[in-house]
């Protein structure tokens, strides 16, 4: 079998980009307020997905809390997602939609801070950093049932 | 737009533009003829309406009486071409689009399935879902990267992985998002394609994944890898290594030529049967890890909301799943019409076994002849011959893969998955034939 790859030295290594794991694991330094990512959000942010988290042609950011076992659920970032690095890591490789990659870490701190707050998840005048972030607990962390390892088509 | 089509018709060997027939048929007093109610141009109207409701009725003999040689025998035809089109009249059959206002590159296009036969998509109509736009990749400066638990970091340019040998699989890819209008209350008005073609079948070539993963040392089939892409949206997702190992290979071609850059040029990540959204274009980095990523798109979406607040997560397999194709909504029928109901039916798990037909909303089932050969995770093609007698009738098709898992009804599937699940929606689909020989879409 050929083997064509190329070997990377440890300095082509130590620039790879780095998963950020749920468990903290990846999260880069810097630190950003909550007042600081409402200035952000408002000026990158507003125009697709609305004052304050909704309203927008993108999806809602805060705001509905309908419970997800109700008849008619939100599924938003309060209630949903089960994990808070999974914000930063999203805003940092994919928003704003016109310049994604653009944000430095920390202004992805700065709106993780003020989403998690819009979302009663981050008090409204801590710094949010990589500890913090850790530590945070989301409210459905441990409302998802992973079908891996498989086993076997479900009913139906 | 809706892409309707211009109600030509083929004829023959040949296609005939519905100007060309108006001005045929117009000197002997004819006129191209509807039903009456004005439904000629009404939407999901497609040229085999039109064929069977006008120029079906006028016979054979007025457009063979002329006599004469067509215009086109007397002029040389065009000359060659470096890449060849589909012919200008079937500029109707296309992907339709729909996106985001504000994010143009945000949005799905769909596969016209409605207008296409066989097993194979044509790679221009192969569904597209893309989250900010189709990345400008030059090859040459494409690379890419292994890395992470186990992998000594391995670097591969697309010219090196081009030298590899190279393996050829027939496949289709589903969006897991593909028919999640089923959730609906009420069947949206659509033609098939516009309601289930996120999902495309292409023969497949690259390089096995396992060769790439046994190069960069990675022996452990335990835990996970992480492929990320090269565009505007950085996907990433996580999958199990075992899967990485098993069957999964670096896309490079499709249909016999390289990939489209909407399906992902230079290179994909190829996840046979697995949900759509894991087949990562442009795929760029692949890293080793004991844990999957929990990324955005593999948490808050493509996980499923089941009644009672819990949810489904990496739920990859696309279950089996069957369509049928023709007639579809857009079609009229008129009594006495022989129909080849036809169709196409797939399974994430392995071969289609059967597929049952019924004409009667489900109160009864005949099996439909399958076309060989019938590849696992591949496009199955499925036909029953049927005369419509007139009265209303409710056609549904439902695949029964090799594991013996047959195809849900939409009641049994709300039943077990509630409303608000969204991806994975494999339920029966029903095309309601009512007394006029128009097709509707309806939940039965
Ligand atoms: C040009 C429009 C646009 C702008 C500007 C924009 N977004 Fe988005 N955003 C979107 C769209 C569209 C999606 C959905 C993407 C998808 O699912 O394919 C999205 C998704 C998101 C999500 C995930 C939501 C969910 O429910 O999964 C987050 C979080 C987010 N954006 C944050 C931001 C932040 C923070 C900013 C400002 C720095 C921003 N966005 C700017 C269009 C935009």
């Amino acid at each position: 079998m050929p083997a064509l790859g190329e070997r990377l030295d440890p300095e082509a290594i130590a620039l790879l980009p780095q998963t950020l794991f749920a468990d903290g694991r990846g999260l880069p330094s810097g630190r950003g307020t909550v007042r600081q990512g409402a200035l952000l959000y408002a000026r990158l942010c507003v125009q697709c997905h609305g004052p304050d988290g909704r309203g927008g042609s993108a999806p809602e950011l805060a705001g509905g809390r309908s419970p997800l076992a109700g008849d008619y659920p939100d599924q938003n970032i309060g209630n949903w997602w089960p994990h808070a690095t999974t914000l930063f890591d999203f805003i940092r490789r994919a928003m704003p939609m016109f310049a994604p990659g653009s944000l430095s870490d920390a202004e992805c701190y700065a709106l993780t801070a003020w989403l998690l707050e819009r979302n009663g998840l981050w008090p409204e005048d801590v710094p949010l950093d990589a500890a913090g972030l850790g530590a945070v607990r989301m409210p459905n962390r441990d409302g998802f049932d992973s079908q891996w390892p498989d086993r076997g088509p479900p009913h139906p | 737009m809706w892409p309707w089509g211009d109600g030509g018709v083929v004829w023959g060997d040949r296609w005939w533009s519905k100007l060309a027939i108006d001005d045929w048929l117009n000197p002997g007093g004819l006129r191209v003829q509807g039903n009456g109610d004005g439904h000629e141009r009404a939407p999901g109207m497609g040229r085999r309406r039109f064929l069977q409701t006008s120029v079906g009725t006028l016979g054979l003999a007025p457009l063979m009486a002329a006599g004469t040689h067509p215009a086109w025998t007397r002029i040389p035809g065009a000359p060659f071409s470096n890449y060849g089109q589909p012919a200008a009249s079937e500029s109707g059959v296309i992907r339709w689009i729909s996106a985001n206002a504000d994010v143009p590159g945000n949005g799905v296009s769909w596969t016209p399935l409605q207008d296409l036969v066989g097993t194979l998509t044509p790679a221009g109509l192969h569904f597209e879902r893309h989250h900010n736009g189709v990345p400008r990749i030059d090859p040459a400066l494409h690379t890419l990267t292994l890395h992470g638990r186990d992998a000594r970091a391995t670097r591969w340019t697309v010219a090196k992985l081009l030298r590899y040998p190279l393996v050829s699989r027939q496949l289709f890819i589903e969006c897991g998002g593909n028919s999640n209008s089923g959730w609906l209350q009420e069947p949206p008005q659509a033609a098939v394609g516009w309601l289930h073609g996120l999902v495309s079948c292409s023969e497949w070539s690259g390089v096995p994944l396992s060769l790439l993963l046994e190069e960069a040392g990675v022996a452990r089939r335990s835990g996970w890898l992480i492929a990320e892409g090269s565009d505007a949206f950085g996907l990433h997702m996580s999958l199990p290594l075992e899967k990485a190992f098993d069957d999964c290979f670096i896309g490079l071609y499709q249909n016999g030529e390289r990939l489209r850059p909407e399906n992902g040029y230079p290179m994909r990540l190829i996840v046979p049967g697995w949900e759509g959204v894991l087949h990562v274009k442009w795929l760029t980095r692949l890293e080793v890890a004991d844990v999957p990523a929990m990324s955005r798109n593999e948490t808050a979406r493509y996980t499923e909301l089941l009644p009672g607040g819990r949810a489904r997560q990496f739920s990859f397999f696309m279950e089996a799943k069957s369509l049928i194709t023709r007639p579809t909504l857009g079609d009229a029928l008129a009594p006495g019409d022989y129909v080849d109901i036809a169709g196409v039916a797939w399974s994430g798990r392995g071969r289609i076994r059967r597929v049952e037909v019924s004409v009667d909303g489900g109160g009864s089932w005949q099996d439909a002849e399958l076309q060989a050969p019938v590849l696992p995770v591949c496009f199955t093609r499925f036909r029953l011959p049927w005369r419509w007698d007139g009265r209303r009738a409710v056609l549904q098709s439902r695949a029964i893969d090799v594991t013996g898992y047959v195809q849900p009804g939409r009641e049994a599937l709300l039943a077990a998955r509630g409303r608000w699940g969204y991806f994975h929606y494999n339920a029966v689909v029903s095309w309601a034939v009512d007394e006029d020989g128009f097709i509707a879409h309806v939940y039965a």
